[in-house]
């Protein structure tokens, strides 16, 4: 099992479920967002997605754009992502994923990529457009490093897609909640219960669903029926509002939704 | 033969690099694109549609006063400037407009550049009673104002973007986020032949009657082939509409113009092929304008419809393996271009097509008196007349003075206008 597999069953065993927290990294600086994450990871997160900006995310609503905006605009590099990785592992044992767009990855080289992520101390990583039919470069890598390798499934994938999903997937798969981007939403759309149970079908034993989750009564009820419940873009708010206690505050409450 | 080509690669070219959300429509859209080209019912649909409602075949018209300037060569404009809403955007609109018919969808989503896409999507949502939303740069409405007015005129939304760059790009983004969300009821009208399979060829596909209808014509009127033909290339629709019938004609060049602003070496171009790299954008695998790292750079260009760091896939092929050549012209060739055309032969051209233009001086130059250039005049530059007024300072200071003032009471009558949409 994966570290990101460990920390979802460890928490399905102790707890209802696992909380996933998103945070861009350089935003609003590298240095505040190693500290933020590291909040998430003392606060009740149990895996840390960290975001690597970049100039056209076509998955992500207002507030994650606004900050990674900032984050390119301040200079942001790709060495950042995997110096934050590697100074976030090193102070919390908590894994710590990768969310990024593929062009970046692509240009940097796949394999020189994963191999960069490996070595800083990073657990995987979730790819939000690149379906597993154009990954067969990215699941090599992923293959030879151990990196997981985590796939989305969406309320509208056929059936057959769900499975190639599941079975690309390492880690977990992310369940998107809605049709829809990244945003706090104040109902979790009850097309992530369906999601979550046709991924059952298709043989997932690690489904998370992610968009729109913001509160821990959101978080207790999609536990109730998935593995782990991923946040962001409430994250995102706190931090841009009121810095790193902030977020700690904010994973501090929403974590009390996994309590059983 | 190079025309076969479907999709979704050419050669390494092409994809679906889309989220997950997003590949169920896609799938959905090419077999109904797939069923649709083969049933007599929808082709004849488009094809009425194009003889009494766009106004199909365009003409083409010879240009002998232009050609001078351009080493004597025969110039052969082919006439999409004067299709209904004055560009070729129309083609591909009526086409994709039906196939969103038969989907039963009613809500039209579109991106644009220079609004002429736009303009042609909101045109078609009114012949077939379908709302429609229309994604603009927030540069690009104030640069081609009179498109913005004239999609509200016909009933559209027009949504200016003020991420990032606020021009194209940007609203290929919003309009891909909105189909996410929207996708039950909306199609995506994607403007170009770039964006993930099925975009590329069925964009192409809906464009192909330009270089169908302008090989015969050609051919009727000289007796053989033109030596080449020329296009502008921002995302490469009208492009590939023109080139694709010559494709398998090993005699004919096929020249694409791309955008190179103040220069191609310096920092502000847009020319995708000539100083790009292949990467990942919009969802299709193609070359590109990119730092080291993989960010899209962002381009620039007089031209609003040019002004775009990606291209289409199936140019990016073409490039690579040799059958297509692709060169920069900056924004002084094409307005020199454009005003030369407007006064040797009394057609003011869309500066979009006035690259192509000024690729064609060139080109005739290099190829002499005795050969024959077919070129795409892609669009009419009525939307470009406030540019081109103050690129060549045609109105006097008084009258320049109370256009202000109108400019300014038009902002903020558009400003009050889009305060109180967002209200409701
Ligand atoms: C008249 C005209 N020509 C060309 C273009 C560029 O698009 P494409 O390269 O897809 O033909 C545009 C785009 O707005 C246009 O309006």
């Amino acid at each position: 099992m994966s570290a990101v597999e460990v920390a979802i069953a460890q928490a399905n065993r102790d707890r209802a479920g696992a909380l996933i927290g998103y945070l861009p990294v350089g935003f609003p600086t590298v240095a505040e967002s190693i500290e933020a994450a590291v909040a998430l990871a003392e606060n009740g997160v149990d895996v840390i997605e960290l975001g690597l900006p970049y100039s056209d995310p076509v998955m992500d609503g207002p507030a994650i754009q606004k900050a990674t905006q900032l984050a390119l605009t301040n200079g942001f590099r790709l060495q950042d992502g995997f110096d934050a990785v590697a100074e976030i592992t090193s102070r919390v044992s908590t894994p710590v994923v990768l969310m990024s767009y593929w062009n970046p990855i692509m240009q940097y080289g796949v394999d020189r990529f994963a191999d960069e992520l490996k070595a800083a101390g990073g657990a995987g990583i979730i790819t939000p457009d690149l379906v597993s039919d154009e990954a067969a470069d990215w699941i090599a890598a992923s293959e030879r490093t151990g990196l997981d390798r985590i796939f989305l499934a969406a309320p509208s994938s056929s059936d057959e897609r769900l499975v190639r999903a599941v079975e690309a997937s390492t880690g977990f798969v992310y369940a998107v909640s809605t049709m829809g981007i990244t945003g706090a939403r104040s109902d979790v759309d009850i097309a992530a219960k369906t999601l979550v149970a046709r991924l059952r079908e298709a043989g997932s034993t690690s489904a998370c669903v992610g968009l729109g989750i913001s509160t821990a009564e959101q978080v207790r009820e999609v536990l109730t029926y998935a593995d782990g419940a991923i946040v962001g873009s409430v994250f995102v708010s706190a931090l841009s509002s009121g810095g790193v206690d902030a977020v700690a505050k904010t994973a501090a409450s929403l974590s009390t939704g996994t309590l059983a | 033969m190079l025309k076969d080509e479907l999709g979704p690669y050419f050669g390494e070219f092409g994809g679906r690099f889309v989220p997950e959300s997003l590949i169920a429509a896609l799938d959905e859209l090419d077999a109904a694109y797939n069923e649709a080209k083969n049933d007599p019912e929808f082709v004849a649909e488009l094809a009425e549609l194009h003889a009494s409602y766009t106004g199909r075949p365009s003409i083409i018209t010879e240009v002998p006063r232009f050609a001078e300037y351009a080493g004597g060569a025969r110039i052969i404009l082919k006439r999409e400037d004067l299709n209904h809403t004055g560009s070729h955007k129309i083609n591909n609109v009526l086409g994709q407009a039906l196939l969103a018919r038969r989907l039963g969808k009613t809500r039209l989503i579109a991106e644009t550049g220079a609004g002429q896409h736009g303009v042609a999507t909101a045109t078609a949502a009114a012949l077939f009673g379908m709302s429609c939303i229309v994604y603009m740069g927030e540069v690009d409405t104030e640069r081609q104002a009179l498109n913005v007015a004239r999609m509200r005129l016909l009933g559209a939304e027009v949504i200016p973007v003020t991420a990032g760059s606020r021009t194209l790009k940007d609203a290929i983004n919003e309009g891909l986020r909105d189909w996410v969300a929207n996708v039950d009821d909306s199609h995506y009208l994607m403007g170009t032949v770039a964006g993930p399979h099925p975009f590329p060829v069925m964009v192409r596909d809906f464009h192909r009657v330009i270089g169908d209808e302008a090989r015969e014509q050609v051919i009727k009127l000289t007796g053989a082939l033109p030596d080449a033909v020329v296009a502008c290339v921002g995302g490469g629709s009208n492009a590939m509409g023109i080139f694709h019938a010559f494709l398998d004609d090993a005699d004919v060049a096929l020249y694409g113009y791309e955008a190179a602003g103040e220069g191609h070496l310096t920092e502000r171009h847009a020319a995708t092929l000539t100083r790009g790299r292949p990467g990942v954008l919009h969802g299709a695998r193609s070359y590109m304008l990119q730092d080291a790292e993989g960010q899209t750079i962002e381009s620039h260009s007089i031209s609003a419809g040019l002004d775009y760091p990606g291209v289409g896939p199936e140019h990016s092929w073409l490039k690579d393996i040799g059958r297509a050549n692709y060169e920069p012209i900056t924004d002084a060739e094409a307005m020199d271009a454009l005003r030369l055309l407007s006064r040797t032969e009394g057609i003011i051209p869309a500066i979009e097509s006035a690259h192509a233009l000024a690729g064609a001086i060139k080109l005739g130059k290099e190829l002499g008196p005795d050969s024959v250039i077919l070129v795409n005049l892609s669009g009419r530059g009525d939307k470009d007349m406030e540019t081109a007024a103050e690129y060549f300072d045609l109105i006097d200071s008084a009258e320049k003075a109370s256009a202000e003032d109108r400019k300014a009471s038009d902002k903020k009558a558009a400003d009050e206008q889009n305060a109180a949409g967002n209200k409701s």
